[in-house]
């Protein structure tokens, strides 16, 4: 066997690759399931802690109500707190051996790996959306509660829709955060693209030329991945043109940008 | 007899020490158009915004047609409904066009068809002279403009009472001329309204009845020829003396 192996840096590339071409697929397979899965759970979770976190209590509303919605806020404060204050690696351990001593359960790591990425990015998401809640011109809510629209129509018909548009780069960018991410999964065994890739630099003592594999192959993953966001948030910028319509009522010049 | 829309009694409003509106007492009668005129940072915003429930009054009490308002949500929302609000920043929805911006509030707080919400829509924006201008957004228009569709988006809730916060102080002089016509022909309609102004000429012109308003509290009021022309206090005639220069 030893008088096959190969001796350069390039011969050891193309021979690990052919050898296990298949694993790495495989664990850029489980990493773009996570990222994809962790990105879209995240938000949803972030624009639901974002959006409980930034109620205005109605001063009118129910004693009751006004108390359940401040205990709700420290609960979700604290939640963001802790999963921003400290490392996902960290997160990932605790979350997968801690529900296993404590309740004796055995979630599969690739499910407590998507559970921690999406409360993760949920948490950072969350406090973006709180952001993107607060810099839309109060005066608007003031606009739609003078016509009679309740808070939660305001929010849902004015006030969501464009921190939505607003964010959209924000969702891209961390879509490829949860690519780079992900690889920190590989302490609790999800079988991603760092973990297969330690498996095969182990077979060889290759740790150079596995690495440097699967890190050309993130590279070409995150620059197409924001090269197509790119393109794709363009396209939602949408025209800046109107219409104007002239019916009638005369002499009005158009205007168009 | 005339009827009363609206009563304000004893109404009074602190932030924090700071005691903004002292005990006023006011009330409009169906088919008035009411100025309020009087210093900045007299109180005549408050005033409209506790009308409006945009604030909470400290204590005194406020009627609508007979019944004292309530500060319950759904109460709020619906009294909202029929007393419209045009603010000076005009507060227009960035994220739709003129057209959607009046359909919105007429098909889910009126609850009425989208076909009858844009009917009105069009219709109110007729009236305001923006019809033209439909499908632009907010942020597409002139300030003028802006405030044109943002009267026309009150008025499609078809209110009983329109109150108006300076709604030309943000506009540049060319386009104020547009706003107060359009307010000028809803007065002459019959539509209820208050309006908070510092165009003394304008407010002389299309008031049944001015007020003014002096550190909180309500000063003198009465006809325009009565308040601008035979003002019974000082401080009135001071305030007045500075329009007259400018
Ligand atoms: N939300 C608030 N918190 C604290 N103080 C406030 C608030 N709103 C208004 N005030 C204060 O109340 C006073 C009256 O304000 P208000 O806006 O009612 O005056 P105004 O008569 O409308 O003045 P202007 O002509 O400048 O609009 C001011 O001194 C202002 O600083
Ligand atoms: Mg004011």
């Amino acid at each position: 066997m030893s008088g096959s192996l190969p001796t350069t840096f390039f011969e050891w590339l193309i021979f690990l690759w052919e050898k296990y071409y298949l694993d790495f697929l495989r664990g850029l397979g489980v990493t773009l399931e996570l990222a994809v899965i962790g990105t879209i759970l995240g938000c949803l979770i972030g624009f639901l802690v974002g959006i409980i976190r930034s109620v205005v209590v109605d001063p009118g509303s129910s004693r009751m109500s006004q108390v359940a919605m401040s205990v709700l806020k420290v609960i979700l404060a604290t939640y963001v707190e802790i999963f921003r204050g400290t490392p996902m690696m960290v997160q990932a351990t605790v979350v997968y051996y801690g529900t296993m001593s404590l309740w004796g359960l055995d979630i599969p790591s690739f499910a407590a790996g998507v559970l921690v990425l999406s409360l993760n990015i949920g948490a950072y998401m969350s406090e973006s959306v709180r952001g993107a809640i607060g810099g839309i011109d109060p005066g608007q809510i003031e606009g739609g509660q003078a016509i009679g629209m309740s808070y939660a129509q305001i929010m849902y018909h004015v006030i969501m829709p464009q921190v939505f548009k607003n964010l959209i780069p924000q969702i891209g960018n961390t879509f490829i955060s949860a690519i780079k991410d992900t690889s920190v999964l590989n302490v609790i065994a999800v079988t991603e693209l760092y973990f297969a890739a330690k498996s095969v630099a182990g077979t060889y003592y290759r740790f150079f030329e596995t690495y440097f594999i699967i890190c050309v192959i993130y590279f070409i993953l995150t620059f197409t991945m924001s090269r197509l966001l790119r393109i794709l948030g363009r396209a939602l910028e949408g025209s800046r043109n109107y219409e104007l319509i002239v019916d009638g009522e005369g002499n009005s010049e158009g205007t168009n940008v | 007899m005339s009827e009363l829309i609206l009563q304000v009694k004893h109404l009074k409003k602190s932030f924090g020490t700071h005691e903004v509106l002292k005990d006023i007492d006011f009330s409009v009668e169906k088919g008035e158009v009411i100025s309020i005129i009087g210093s900045s940072g007299s109180g005549k915003s408050t005033l409209l915004r506790c009308i409006n429930m945009l604030e909470i009054p400290t204590s005194g009490e406020i009627l609508f047609e007979g019944a004292p308002v309530s500060y319950r949500p759904k109460d709020k929302n619906r009294f909202r409904s029929r007393v419209g609000m045009v603010f000076q920043s005009f507060n227009l929805f960035a994220n739709m066009t003129a057209l959607q911006n009046c359909m919105i509030g007429v098909q889910i707080v009126s609850k009425k068809s989208k076909q009858e919400a844009e009917a009105r829509a069009q219709e109110y924006l007729k009236v305001v002279g923006m019809s033209a201008y439909r499908n632009a957004r907010p942020a597409q228009l002139s300030g003028g403009q802006k405030q044109r569709v943002a009267i026309a988006r009150a008025l499609c809730m078809q209110p009983d009472l329109l109150l108006f916060d300076e709604p030309t102080s943000a506009l540049d002089p060319e386009m104020v001329g547009e706003v107060l016509a359009v307010i000028r022909s809803l007065a002459e309609s019959g539509i209820t309204m208050v309006i908070v102004t510092h165009e003394m000429m304008f407010a002389k012109e299309i008031s049944s009845r001015v007020v003014f308003m002096d550190s909180g509290i309500i000063l003198e009021q009465g006809t325009p020829d009565q308040v601008f022309n035979h003002p019974q206090k000082e401080r009135t005639r001071e305030f007045l003396s500075r329009y007259r220069q400018g």
